[in-house]
């Protein structure tokens, strides 16, 4: 037990255990290495674009990142969107006092490079830094728009399913009784339902979306959560701190909120990171299957899923089958971290 | 003088950069009983457990020489293969819980049986009827039939034999007795003792005692050691130390029997009862085998007839064992428990309990509750703030967040915690107190509310002596200064002399003695109560 007289200033729990993970020089790492590449890929639009940052063209300057320019303001012939990679267009920046600054990477998600040396896919070159898919897509772009999505649908999936988890898990362990059955039986009815068969048959009802998928993984993903969250409100809620508040007469809501919640939230956060994970995989392996994502949006899945149809075009599944690794052990180690930091028996030295 | 059996020389033992036994030095002489006394944290079950080598993640240092007539062998260097030799056949050692030391898929018997077979290399047959007759020994009744018993089918007194009976197998030389009594019933504790002391004398083995517990000391060790901090402070003959004891930790230790200084006036016969209760009747439902279960429940009957009342300024002390409805009882007169398992009357105040949140709201004012285990009684995740205005949270929802905190702070002084000796106690979390300090925070969570009546649950079993006498004098002097109603709750005989007005005998749900604390503890009437006090 620390001495009262170490200090003025008291640590909360929550500060402690993030002082444990910062001494997980892996974690932290790998924490500080994640959060830079969602950063990054949150900016892809001006990392991989193949719309010019800034444009000057006979002494004005345009923005096509923000707006839509048509061919013939740069000199073209058409009145449909600028193709910015056309050499034609290229030419005419070129000309003395026009300029025309492209992101790092001159693809966009979708582009398509009708202009490429070789045919698709094609192998890495200086234009395409890792090659192209089977469309002639550069895959760098793929691979920034695609990790992006992953992360994003990870994340909204992970929050979610958190939430449903820890409502469903405080509603059965607070109350416990009849109300703990019932919700079991539930779980244990809705659980047995076969997802992927669902996920089958509603992609063939409905047109497939982000959103679709979303709501789809949710309804099942909460389900092993509620379970730790119940077990923790069942010990939690006949501890004594507990008792004393129902003894002031403080409202059972006010009891989980301020109570039992804050002292529940042990396993949810170890499992944060392993959750995301398991979400990445998921949509991972429908786009893989051809049940995820729509046509057309760039995913890590569909990707593999080509590495393995083009099984001679090594680029596409060695690039791929990087970033998928990379992201999945970065967050492994940020959780065993977490798991460290969180573990009870450590918080207590 | 023979050659002392174990001979430990200046023992540390630290775990990371904390050193928790520092420099400890004792020997024990073959069939000796040394004790080896502190408070928690003093390192008592550390250097036990550090001589057999059992501490997981801990730096030991220092030196160790077992000599049982064979060949002296030097613990702390013995290689792990010969330690383990050594574990269970020349030196054994029980633990405080056996519920929790006893594997709970093996019957008692194969436990024992595991044990012979092991170290003694019996035939099946053989090392059975050596197993009852170990049980037998420790006078476990029909010892044959409990050998086929599963841990949780005997009493706790039963299991701690069963536990001796085990570390008893081999015929030890050394038993190291790590707080064997002290989850025990008190009744149970002498008869435990008594049990270890005959053993010992037949088999000529050495007992090094741990324990927190003097009274304990007194009638069972020859020698006394007393750790502190890790350092042992004093050692010596259990009678010389008694008499005169040299540290000044002795002393306070020696000192620390509860002092009664409660209002002595007799009680006014006009005043209103705070608490009255009249054939209080409380029952659980309870799963029935088979498939009426599933249609009907069982009752176990926890509490049954209890009658009492608490006028203001008094207190009312109930005694009892384990399982003998204690705190149902304290869990009723908080009204914490569903109204569908309570029977009979029990009025606050003249009012009754409604068992609705909106109607008891007024009531639960009036009541409060301090427990017995200081850790898990205080929130870790809020603050000392949080903690103690939380009642002002609902029973005074008009008060600002300056007007709470200077409420919390005067309620914090008078349990005697104050910003003098904690800078920033306010935002402190309960992590950095010790349980003597949570206790008293507990009590200013009750206190802030201006409660008429404190349902004391046990509060200071959990504490270490001289700790428990400071915070019985804190309530007896809370006592007087706000004429405040305590129901005590208790199993601590002691305790109840130093607080009690009336007193409350409690046994298997009924109660079976009741009156003032002179005539119940000076002259008690029934059978039970008799043995209560002479096992105390």
């Amino acid at each position: 037990m620390s001495d009262a007289a170490t200090g003025a200033r008291s640590l909360s729990p929550a500060r402690r255990a993030w002082l444990r993970f910062k001494r997980n020089r892996l974690g932290l790492w790998s924490l500080v290495l994640f959060a830079t590449l969602v950063v990054l890929s949150l900016l892809a639009e001006v990392i991989s674009n193949d719309k010019p940052l800034v444009v000057r063209y006979d002494g004005q300057f345009y923005f096509p990142l923000v707006k839509t320019y048509p061919e013939k303001v740069f000199g073209g012939d058409f009145d449909t969107e600028t193709d910015y990679l056309d050499p034609f267009i290229r030419a005419q920046f070129a000309k003395p006092g026009n300029w025309a600054v492209f992101p790092p990477n001159p693809y966009g998600a979708r582009t398509i490079n009708y202009f490429a040396k070789s045919p698709n896919p094609s192998a890495p070159s200086r234009d395409n830094w890792l090659g192209t898919d089977d469309r002639g897509r550069d895959l760098l772009a793929q691979l920034i728009y695609g990790f992006r999505v992953s992360v994003l649908f990870g994340l909204a999936l992970t929050a979610v399913g958190t939430l449903l988890g820890v409502a469903a898990g405080a509603v059965q362990g607070f109350f416990g009784g009849k109300t703990d059955l019932a919700f079991q039986r539930f779980i244990e009815v809705w659980g047995s339902m076969p997802e992927l068969y669902l996920l089958i048959i509603f992609s063939a009802i409905f047109s497939p979306s982000l959103a679709l998928l979303l709501v789809l993984l949710s309804l099942f993903g909460w389900m092993g959560l509620s379970d730790y969250v119940r077990a923790e409100f069942l010990r939690n809620r006949q501890l004594d701190y507990v008792k004393s508040a129902r003894a002031l007469g403080v409202p059972n809501m006010q009891i989980i909120r301020r109570h039992i919640l804050p002292n529940s939230m042990v396993p949810v956060v170890t499992f944060l990171p392993f959750r995301m994970s398991g979400a990445i995989l998921a949509l991972t392996s429908l786009d893989f299957l051809g049940l995820g994502v729509p046509p057309g949006t760039p995913s890590l899945g569909e990707l593999l899923s080509q590495g393995k149809n083009n099984i001679d075009a090594w680029w596409i599944s060695i690039s791929t089958f990087g970033v998928l690794v990379l992201t999945l052990l970065l967050l492994t180690f940020m959780g065993d971290a977490l798991r460290d930091a969180l573990d009870p028996r450590r918080a207590e030295q | 003088m023979t050659a002392p059996l174990l001979e430990v020389q200046d023992l540390h033992v630290a775990f990371g950069p904390k050193t928790v036994v520092d420099g400890v030095g004792l020997s024990i002489a073959p069939g000796e009983k040394l004790a080896l006394v502190g408070e928690s944290g003093s390192g008592k079950t550390v250097t036990a457990l550090a001589l057999l080598r059992l501490l997981h993640g801990a730096r030991i240092t220092g030196r160790a020489v077992f000599d049982d007539g064979r060949q002296p062998r030097e613990l702390l260097a013995l290689p792990e293969r010969e330690l383990r030799a050594l574990r269970g056949d020349r030196i054994a050692m029980i633990f405080q819980e056996p519920m929790t030391a006893l594997n709970p898929l093996m019957t008692v018997g194969e436990q024992i049986v595991e044990v012979l077979r092991l170290k003694r290399a019996l035939t099946p047959a053989q090392s059975a009827q050596a197993a009852i007759d170990l049980l037998a020994k420790t006078g476990i009744p029909e010892p044959a039939r409990r050998a086929g018993a599963y841990p949780h089918q005997l009493s706790g007194g039963q299991r701690q034999r069963a536990m001796i009976a085990m570390a008893l197998a081999c015929k030890p030389k050394l038993l190291l007795a790590d707080e064997p009594t002290t989850a025990l019933d008190v009744s149970l504790r002498g008869q435990i003792l008594d049990l270890l002391r005959e053993l010992q004398r037949e088999n000529g083995m050495a007992v090094l005692l741990i324990t927190h517990d003097l009274q304990l000391v007194r009638r069972f060790a020859d020698r006394v050691a007393v750790m502190q901090h890790g350092r042992l402070v004093e050692q010596g003959a259990t009678g010389a130390v008694f008499a005169a004891p040299r540290h000044e930790y002795t002393r306070q230790l020696m000192a620390s029997q509860p002092e009664r200084d409660v209002d002595e006036s007799p009680h006014a016969g006009g005043a209103a009862p705070v608490l009255a209760a009249r054939g209080l009747r409380v029952s659980y439902p309870t799963p029935l085998p088979g498939v009426r279960g599933w249609f009907a429940k069982g009752q176990f009957v926890a509490l049954q007839g209890a009658d009492f009342a608490i006028g203001p300024g008094r207190t009312l002390g109930v005694i009892g064992e384990s399982g003998s409805g204690k705190s149902t009882l304290a869990q009723a007169a908080l009204g914490l428990l569903p109204r569908r398992q309570v029977g009979g009357d029990v009025q606050v105040a003249g009012v009754r309990w409604q068992h609705r949140a909106g109607a008891d709201k007024p009531l639960r004012r009036r009541v409060q509750v301090v427990f017995q285990d200081p850790f898990s009684s205080l929130s870790p995740r809020l603050t000392v703030e949080d903690i103690v205005g939380e009642g002002l949270r609902v029973h005074a929802p008009h008060l600002g967040a300056a007007q709470r905190a200077e409420q919390v702070r005067r309620s914090l002084h008078e349990v005697g915690l104050g910003e003098a000796r904690f800078p920033g106690l306010l935002a402190r979390y309960p992590h950095e107190f010790s349980g003597g300090q949570r206790q008293r925070i507990a009590l200013a969570r009750a206190l802030i509310v201006g409660p008429e009546l404190l349902v004391l649950d046990e509060p200071t079993s959990a504490l270490d002596v001289t700790i428990q006498k400071q915070v019985l004098r804190l309530l007896q002097q809370l006592q007087r200064q706000r004429a405040l109603s305590y129901l005590l709750i208790t199993h601590d005989v002691a305790v109840v002399r130093a607080m009690a007005h009336d007193v409350l005998v409690l046994k298997d749900g009924r109660v079976v003695e009741a009156g003032a604390a002179a005539q119940v503890l000076g002259a008690p009437q029934h059978p039970y109560t008799r043995k209560l006090l002479a096992a105390a």
